[in-house]
């Protein structure tokens, strides 16, 4: 099980669009910059004239390290902690698992997807390889 | 320079260093004011200020038990100028903080401390206990839902861009555990005082590749204390002062995924700009290894070499070691010496240039020394000198 986040007016486009499977990043209508994490706020220009916008989920791994700790009794490892740079939204980084590979197969510059892995409410962003 | 618009670090101090202590952390914290106050000459009726990181932290008693409010009510300080909290520049921010007020006018002596018990209350969660949540919110929602649960699962990540990017090889970065390690066998007051081979630094388990249990730092319980003087208040102290020559805080953005870059890389370029000192002027180097990477990656950002050369300028060890051209973490750093959170490096920092180190006093009269905290997203530096 992983921890989950606290839902709020702000963040819940971002950790429920997996239910419509779309990766949902904070966008400007003034500017047209996309930032994260969500705020009601461009941090580009300052305008409040913000929203969530779908993305395609595709990107590309930044950095990653395989993880060998169990930081709780039930985690199973090893598994894969990644900082994924999104094409659609240049300067954007999110931290997920890559899945769907063997740890060993994941490198700096491997290209992804989104997929969403569903725990609760929440629709977490994960990504797979692509070819 | 006039003298009497600077800032001294005078008295310096530090409780027993241990693990799983049983003295209470408010005791702690007055065994490292007194060995301070001693050092100094000063009585506690001429502390008027008080500066500590994070502040009380109820939630996570073990991280930081003692608020500055609990410190001057505890000890009867009136304080004239205080600050206590965790949005600040990394621990050594607090040193920042005093610093303005002293030469604003507002403290003429400030307690600046750090103390942690995180071991001890790790043991004994009955009397600290953690409060969890069931759901996580704030910055820690962007890592913990992906089980990025510990600061080296963020740190690592950096780490593997070194190694990918500049061929940071295990053999390189084992240095700064090595150096660590032998110079803990020096530190009556060491956490840590074994001797550590390489064999047996590659053969430690991987916690988050590429870092191993060896790389990092482990729960301690201790305090460290700095006073922090005006310049015009030099004639009350007897201990010899080290100038606080110069500082620097920088953050892009206070993000464990956003940053683009390590906080240490633009705080290190900073504290440049604010002096006529140049890197070949640090006679030692006390840089935060709260995980060993860090102390690599402050090396680059300081200038001591480029970035990505930072695992070819510790390889082999003998530059960074204590008879080396530029003695690092003379104390232990954070991995041996303890967990004092940041505090350490600025403590050993005046011990060398007081020539007070004692076995592992380095050599040829050093008079400048730099010492770090934190090193991302967060980062503090400060240059220190004896005149
Ligand atoms: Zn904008």
């Amino acid at each position: 099980m992983r921890p989950l986040p606290r839902l709020d007016s702000i963040n819940r486009d971002f950790w429920t669009g997996g239910e419509q499977g779309e990766l949902r990043i904070m966008c400007c209508n003034d500017c047209g910059t996309f930032f994260h994490p969500p705020r009601p706020v461009c941090r580009h220009c300052l305008s409040d004239h913000v929203a969530t916008k779908a993305v395609s989920g595709t990107g590309v791994v930044d950095t990653f390290t395989i993880n060998h700790q169990k930081w709780h009794p039930k985690m199973e490892v090893p598994f894969v902690i990644a900082r994924v740079e999104l094409d659609d939204a240049p300067g954007v980084y999110l931290t997920t698992n890559i899945v769907g590979c063997e740890v060993s197969e994941v490198d700096i510059g491997d290209r992804v997807q989104v997929t969403f892995e569903k725990q609760d409410d929440i629709f977490l962003p994960l990504f797979v390889k692509t070819a | 320079m006039n003298k009497n618009n600077e800032a001294y670090i005078t008295g310096i101090g530090q409780s027993e260093i241990g693990k799983n202590l049983l003295r209470h952390p408010l005791l702690l914290t007055v065994d490292a004011v007194k060995e301070a106050l001693d050092e100094a000459g000063l009585s506690i009726a001429q502390i008027d200020g008080v500066s500590t990181y994070p502040g009380r932290v109820p939630q996570m008693l073990g991280f930081s038990p003692i608020g500055a409010d609990e410190l001057i009510d505890a000890l009867g300080i009136k304080a004239t100028w205080y600050a206590g909290g965790g949005e600040i520049s990394s621990q050594l921010g607090a040193v920042v903080a005093a610093v303005g007020a002293i030469r604003t006018g507002q403290a003429r002596h400030v307690i600046c401390y750090r103390t942690v018990y995180e071991a001890a209350a790790l043991a004994r969660p009955e009397e600290y206990p953690m409060q969890r949540r069931d759901r996580v919110e704030g910055s820690a929602q962007w890592t913990a839902p992906f089980n990025a649960l510990s600061p080296a699962t963020w740190f690592a990540q950096y780490a593997m861009r070194h190694v990918k990017k500049y061929r940071l090889t295990r053999e390189q970065l084992a240095q700064i555990a090595l150096t660590d390690r032998a110079n803990a066998l020096l530190n009556p007051r060491a956490l840590v005082r074994e001797p550590l081979t390489m064999d047996e630094y590659l053969s430690s388990r991987m916690v988050a590749e590429p870092l191993c249990l060896l790389d990092c730092d482990r729960y301690t319980d201790a305090s460290t204390v700095l006073i922090v003087s005006a310049g015009e208040a030099l004639d009350e102290v007897k201990c010899t002062p080290i100038r606080i020559a110069a500082m620097a805080g920088s953050v892009d953005r206070h993000s464990w995924d956003q940053a683009e870059w390590m906080a240490s890389y633009a705080t290190g370029r900073d504290l440049w700009k604010r002096t006529d000192y140049k890197p070949a002027d640090v006679d030692t180097a006390q840089l935060y290894d709260g995980f060993s990477f860090l102390a690599l990656t402050w090396l680059e950002a300081l200038g001591f070499c480029d970035v990505g050369e930072g695992g070819r300028f510790i390889e082999g060890g003998k530059r960074i070691a204590l008879d080396g051209e530029l003695p690092l973490n003379t104390f232990g750093g954070q991995i041996a010496g303890g967990r004092l959170h940041g505090f350490g490096f600025a403590h050993e920092a005046v011990v060398q240039l007081r020539g007070l180190g004692g076995e592992r006093q380095i050599k040829g009269n050093p008079k400048v020394a730099v010492a770090t905290s934190g090193g991302g997203p967060l980062a503090t530096a400060l240059l220190l000198a004896r005149d």
